[in-house]
């Protein structure tokens, strides 16, 4: 057998002169990605902070719409509503997803695991107006009424699949041998799974869960035909109204699920096409203020985890 | 307190302390930082060009970043740090203006777990000559076969070059890697516990193989294995931890010396067992 050398038959300079024009090429390729994912956030941002910024005050926050074409008023209706659908959603969406994730970790391959990975790729790409219209269907009718309830229920369908999908792959890059180092002390599925596999994940899965959030908070299209929307909606008069009326404390939860809701976008959506310009510029007031949470969910997120980081690593 | 202390043997095989050879590496200074921490200060030491260089060590003293600090791998690591140089045929590695894609090629490596690449045994072997540019098929297939039967390893999978790397055995992933590595024809291979993820025979070729391969290549081997240092290589830098936890070098020096006549008593605990 011939021992000539390999570098008999390359040309290792021109090969190397190749990589380091293609290096450089692909290194301002990326630069320029950077831009081209840059440029557009900081223009939006900086586009509604001037045009909302100015818009922001106390009253925004604070007070229910001024009737139509009058000045001042807030959405403080819309704040609550968001906040209320929002914490509904989570507290169906999240404790699911896990178990859901959970369940794909530890059996990946029944028919089970596949139809629910199938049916939450699904639901990820399903319109989030057709998720709607499926909550009007099925909630809205029966009930024979709108309702923060609806609303909730079509934001945790929507959250869902996000943070499922998420957090299974947060749980899967957790390494085989913690878990199964877990097991060889007898540890159970589900104690191995809480106490070992679910820590080294968490990072990742409270990202997944924040976005999730995020994306639920953002939502528009689902809830005009759920929470359809409410200028009067506000929990304190609920409760007070409440408790003036001797109600248990389910019934004044009840009521405040019941009513029709309003939620930040769908108020945005809605005053951006009127022809009172104080509602124009309160719907940029909006955008900022939508704006500014999905900024703050997002650092949040990351100085959460750069927190957990330092804790873990040193 | 030790009832009897297990002096190694050195087989006759591993070469003495050959004065003739030349120095293919230079470890000059050397610490390395990651972070604030340093893991391992000022190491001199030299790498003689075809023969084998040990390092052993308690675990944490720093073997894997002294090592890794050869062929600048621990430039992958965020926040990693060298101060001092290491020089390749007296040239500074670290020195500014330094191709590290060409120090790698010139100095390979095997890692503690075979990793072979999710492809046929065959485009593992091909995978860095495709990367230097080799067309050719009839060479490719020539330098392919040459260093499978360099890795011990071509009478096993000639039938079935077809196969997935990943489907070999642990011993077989290993020889593939090594394979791999030397179908580049590195100057020098660095192997970070080659045989501690393999049984006893397998390692026992892996050893074989060392001591054909130092005939065409420098090599450097961490290992935890006494026995294995004193087998296979002709020089052992031994390397301790100080209180500060950073790495340093107790003692270097011929194999066969080091361990029939260290100079320092805590070389000589440590390879006798009283210590590590
Ligand atoms: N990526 C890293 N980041 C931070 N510290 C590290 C990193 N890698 C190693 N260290 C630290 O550097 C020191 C030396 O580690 P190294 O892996 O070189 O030891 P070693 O002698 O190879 O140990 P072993 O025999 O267990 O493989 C240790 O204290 C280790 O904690
Ligand atoms: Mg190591």
């Amino acid at each position: 057998m011939p021992t000539e050398s390999v570098y008999a038959h390359v040309n290792l300079e021109s090969n190397y002169r190749r990589r380091k024009i293609l290096n450089a090429v692909m290194l301002s390729l990326t630069g320029l990605t950077v831009l081209v994912a840059v440029v557009p956030l900081v223009w939006i941002t900086v586009y509604v902070v001037i045009k909302g910024g100015k818009y922001i005050n106390w009253a925004l926050f604070a007070r229910l719409p001024a009737p139509m074409g009058a000045p001042g008023g807030g959405v403080l209706h819309a704040i609550e509503g968001t906040a209320v659908m929002v914490t509904l959603a989570s507290v169906i969406a999240i404790p699911l997803a896990l178990l859901g994730a959970f369940y794909l970790l530890a059996r990946p391959n029944t028919s089970l695991a596949h139809g629910l990975r199938f049916s939450t790729d699904m639901l990820a790409g399903t319109p989030s107006i057709v998720i709607g219209l499926f909550g009007y269907a099925v909630i809205v009718v029966v009930q024979k009424h709108f309702s923060a309830f609806a609303g909730g229920i079509v934001l945790a369908i929507i959250m869902l699949p996000v943070v499922l999908r998420s957090a299974e792959e947060m749980l899967k890059l957790v390494p085989a041998e913690m878990r199964e180092g877990a097991l060889a002390l007898g540890s159970p599925e589900w104690h191995a799974a809480l106490k070992v596999v679910l820590p080294a994940a968490m990072e990742g899965i409270v990202t997944g869960v924040m976005l999730g959030i995020a994306r639920a908070v953002g939502e528009t299209a689902p809830l005009l035909f759920t929470a359809l929307g409410n200028d009067n909606y506000e929990i304190g008069k609920i409760v007070r109204s409440g408790i003036r009326h001797h109600q248990s404390v389910g019934k004044i939860l009840g009521q405040i699920f019941a009513q029709p809701a309003d939620a930040l976008p769908l108020t945005l959506w809605k005053y951006a096409q009127q022809p009172y310009q104080e509602r124009v510029q309160q719907a940029w007031a909006v955008a900022f203020v939508l704006m500014l949470f999905a900024l703050g969910i997002n650092i949040l997120a990351r100085a959460r985890l750069a927190y957990r980081r330092r804790k873990l690593y040193g | 307190m030790q009832p009897e202390t297990a002096v190694v043997k050195v087989s006759a095989g591993a070469q003495p302390a050959a004065a003739e050879a030349d120095t293919k590496m230079l470890i000059n200074g050397v610490s390395v930082y990651y972070k604030a921490f340093r893991a391992i200060k000022e190491i001199d030491l030299p790498v003689y060009e075809n023969r084998v260089t040990a390092f052993i060590g308690p675990s944490g003293c720093g073997k894997s970043t002294l090592l890794r600090s050869l062929n600048r791998m621990n430039d992958l690591i965020p926040g990693a740090r060298l101060e001092g140089e290491v020089l390749l045929d007296g040239e500074n590695i670290y020195a500014p203006g330094q191709d590290v894609v060409d120090i790698r090629r010139r100095v390979g490596m095997v890692f503690q777990r075979p990793n072979p690449f999710p492809m046929s045994v065959y485009d593992n072997v091909a995978f860095g000559l495709r990367l230097l540019g080799l067309r050719k098929k009839s060479v490719m297939d020539e330098i392919v076969e040459r260093s499978l039967r360099a890795a011990a390893l071509w009478e096993h999978v000639k039938d079935n070059l077809g196969q997935s790397g990943m489907a070999l055995s642990g011993g077989q992933q290993q020889r593939l890697c090594i394979a791999r590595a030397i179908a580049v024809e590195p100057e020098v291979i660095l192997m970070d516990e080659p045989t501690s993820a393999l049984d006893p025979v397998a390692t026992l070729t892996i050893e074989d193989l060392i001591q054909t391969l130092k005939e065409k290549f420098t090599i450097v081997i961490v290992t935890h294995n006494m026995q294995q240092a004193a087998r296979v290589s002709d020089f052992t830098a031994f390397l301790s931890m100080d209180d500060d936890r950073a790495g340093y070098l107790v003692e270097y020096g011929p194999t066969m010396e080091l361990f029939t006549n260290p100079r320092k008593k805590l070389t000589e605990d440590y390879i006798t067992g009283r210590f590590g």
